[in-house]
């Protein structure tokens, strides 16, 4: 960067600013900031004596709770700035960038740090460091560099060397990518094809779409290690149409790859040949399932089928394909790079590697996380996550999405790896982690899974498509008090029909939120069935709203939140709730200082 | 329409595309999957018009009626049903008169639709207005919402 600048009365020699551009961070306004701060530095002629690009775009930092975060790296010091709305920008500007003297009320707090400083982070060290619209922000941090030396070896040297390394795939079921590449490699057919799968349909988990938003090249790169392993010369990513950002930040980096002979014909200047091709998906959450996904890019109906052949035989076009998860992909460089004795270096024996999860829920800091495999869940939700919000208490952890199961509270010690989340009747899924408290109610959130897993369900199977809409039903009575006796046996005997008579893992995994809540929370099922309470008052049926005139301070707050025009208030009088126009939204519950609306 | 119709087909024709690309190309210039312009490319192609339909149908992105000018998309992920989305989408349906059943009002103002998961969980519960996306969405802030499609 240029030392030289013209502004007097300043020790302003270099300044960078970088300001987080994920989705979470464009739905809390960064553009907006990101517009300000350039107005700003233009208007005091700052801009343009520094460096032409000194306001950057980095991808997801992780910490999505504290968004609008902003850097300012000023003569190569760095602070960081949470919750920055545009009209904060001015007083940075002037107090920070031209005096440097920074705002300290706006600096991130303590929370920020232990955030960051208990997790380890690979794959996500780069995304919100690096601007991902730019090639060479990427090769100036050894980019491309694993590719080009996978390139210089012999293809079952780089299987080898992934296998070694202990590589699971992160997209749910946990199988070894060397192994996967190893078998696809076997086979004789050609041409063979790579596919990456960022069809992320788990709902509550967004760990795919902050890597390609945050470092699409490192992906691309895992790609080209990968195609260049199996023999095949044509790779396809299968994306979600709803990613916008994601596909147009792919696209870019796909061209910016092409230009510098990264894809296409000789690529490294060697006699390999391998391009990328995007495939939109368009909205069913069973083309994440292989040979599905591999329907729905020949443009048919996403329907599986019956395995063996598995795909790494006969897959695309019935070719042998490896499919392997953006995570996954988004390893291999550095596994290359650094060598598998250094991958195996993190996590435990059979779980090696760091894991991206998605925190989220009624957790006090949401955001994305990566820690080595095998680190207890005490840790992650407490440590890192900062514990219930609220001071509520800790119910459960949901994992694995709707495939995984519910972990109550009393196993918070348990390692979070592939296998013991298989014990214990979850699964790691694509590592989504949802927080819940005393509030939420369990039966409900087995019914929230069902919904989508109903909806979702292709329709090639009976017992899935069937038997997850009567257990919706099942489910949908008991929540609306109109459960009857027997009502938990009959669930979990559809859920042994639908587990074992069912083609892919939509149908194998559907009923696991049943059986995982029956098993842990048994009582409340009981309780909605034969006492028609909900224990955590979060069934809408079997609420009534009430004030409670002993607490109630006629503030008159509830008043003003209800949606409905239900509640009846004047000054120094109690409110009351006209349960006709009640919606039983629980927006006066929560708006109340006083816990009196019961 | 023929003129539109052409360009895909163009297009298809030079990407080596598929029925889906060929549907979302359709849905992009039309706004949602038409009869008559799917029985053009059936003619055209020479492939049964079942088949388009049968793959238009299987998929969620795809709408065989038209929508509404202003698209509220309401987030029905995890996260986002956890921090309370359903009473939030409730009170979408009864503001924005969307009959039981529909996704689109009657004056064709407004389509209220739900995708299982945007990926913006640490800001839950999620609606995206005309492609804007607004987090940490409460009752309040949803008829600041509204009011700021109704201007336009």
């Amino acid at each position: 960067m240029p030392a030289k600048t013209r502004t007097r009365k300043s020790d302003l020699k270099s300044l960078t600013i970088r300001v987080c551009v994920g989705t979470g961070g464009l739905a809390a306004g960064s553009q907006d900031v990101i517009d300000e701060f350039t107005k700003q530095l233009k208007a005091k002629k700052i801009r343009a004596t520094i460096t032409k690009k000194c306001v950057n775009k980095t991808g997801c930092r992780g910490f999505c709770a504290k968004d609008v975060l902003v850097d300012v790296i000023r003569n190569r010091k760095t602070e960081t700035y949470q919750l920055i709305s545009p009209e904060m920008v001015s007083t940075i500007v002037e107090n920070h960038i031209v005096n440097g003297e920074p705002v300290e009320k706006w600096l991130v707090g303590p929370e920020y740090h232990e955030f960051h400083n208990r997790q380890t982070k690979i794959l996500l060290d780069q995304c919100g460091q690096i601007d991902p619209e730019d090639i060479d922000a990427y090769t100036a941090i050894d980019g491309y560099k694993g590719a080009k030396k996978a390139l210089s070896m012999d293809p079952l040297e780089v299987i080898e060397e992934v296998r070694n390394s202990g590589l699971r795939g992160r997209g749910g079921a946990g199988f070894s990518c060397g192994m996967k590449w190893d078998f696809c490699r076997r086979t004789p057919a050609t041409p063979r094809y790579i596919i990456c799968n960022a069809d992320e349909g788990d709902p509550g988990a967004f760990m795919d779409r902050s890597i390609i938003e945050g470092n699409p090249h490192s992906v691309i790169e895992g790609m080209i290690i990968g195609g260049y392993a199996i023999g095949a010369e044509l790779g396809y990513v299968y994306i979600r149409a709803e990613y916008p950002l994601a596909v147009e930040r792919l696209r870019i980096a796909l061209d910016q790859a092409r230009e510098k002979n990264y894809l296409g014909k000789n690529i490294f200047r060697t006699n390999y040949n391998f391009d990328i091709k995007i495939k939109l998906g368009a909205g069913a959450f069973v083309c994440g399932e292989s040979t599905a996904l591999m329907r729905s890019i020949e443009g048919k109906r996403g329907m599986p089928r019956p395995t063996p052949p598995r795909s790494v035989t006969k897959g695309l076009y019935d070719k042998p394909t490896a499919l392997n998860n953006v995570e996954t992909l988004a390893n291999v460089p550095f596994i290359l790079l650094k060598g598998a004795d250094w991958f195996t270096s993190f996590g435990t024996r059979k779980n090696t590697g760091t894991k991206v999860f998605a925190l989220t829920g009624k957790c006090k800091n949401t955001g994305l996380i990566e820690v080595p495999l095998g680190m207890s869940l005490k840790e992650i939700i407490y440590d890192i996550g900062g514990g219930v919000e609220k001071k509520r208490e800790l119910k459960a952890v949901q994992t694995g999405g709707p495939s995984g199961g519910c972990i109550p509270a009393e196993h918070i010690n348990m390692p979070v790896d592939f296998d013991s989340l298989t014990k214990i009747g979850s699964m790691m899924g694509s590592g989504g982690m949802v927080v819940m408290d005393d509030t939420t109610c369990m039966v409900d959130m087995a019914k929230f899974f069902l919904t989508f897993t109903e909806d979702e369900s292709c329709g090639k199977c009976v017992p899935c498509r069937v038997g997850t809409k009567r257990m919706l039903e099942m489910l949908t009575r008991i929540t609306e008090g109109r459960g009857r006796s027997g009502d938990i046996e009959r669930l979990l005997e559809l859920s042994d029909t639908i587990r074992l008579g069912s083609l892919c893992g939509l149908g194998r995994s559907a009923p696991y939120p049943v059986m995982s809540t029956i098993r842990f929370f048994r009582h409340e099922y009981e309780a909605h069935i034969h006492d028609g309470i909900c224990p955590a008052g979060a069934c809408k049926a079997l609420r009534q709203y009430l004030v409670n005139e002993e607490t109630c301070k006629m503030c008159g707050k509830c008043f003003r939140v209800c949606p409905s025009d239900a509640i009846v208030w004047e000054k120094k009088q109690f409110a009351k709730i006209n349960k006709t126009k009640c919606i039983k939204c629980g927006s006066c519950y929560d708006a109340c200082p006083f816990n009196a609306i019961l | 329409m023929e003129k539109n119709c052409q360009k895909i087909l163009h297009r298809y024709n030079a990407e080596g595309g598929s029925v889906v690309s060929l549907l979302q190309d359709i849905q992009e210039a039309f706004g949602y999957i038409r009869e008559d312009v799917v029985d053009w490319f059936s003619d055209e192609l020479n492939v049964p018009a079942s088949n388009f339909f049968g793959v238009a149908t299987f998929y969620a992105q795809f709408y065989l009626k038209p929508r509404g000018k202003n698209i509220i998309t309401a987030c029905c992920g995890t996260a986002c049903h956890v921090k309370g989305s359903a009473p939030i989408i409730e009170k979408l349906r009864m503001d924005l008169k969307i009959p039981e059943g529909e996704v689109t009002s009657k004056n064709g103002k407004y389509t209220l639709e739900s995708v299982a998961c945007v990926g913006a969980c640490s800001i839950a519960p999620v609606f995206i207005a005309n492609k804007k996306v607004f987090g940490k969405l409460t009752a309040e802030m949803a008829d600041a919402m509204i009011k700021g499609l109704e201007k336009k």
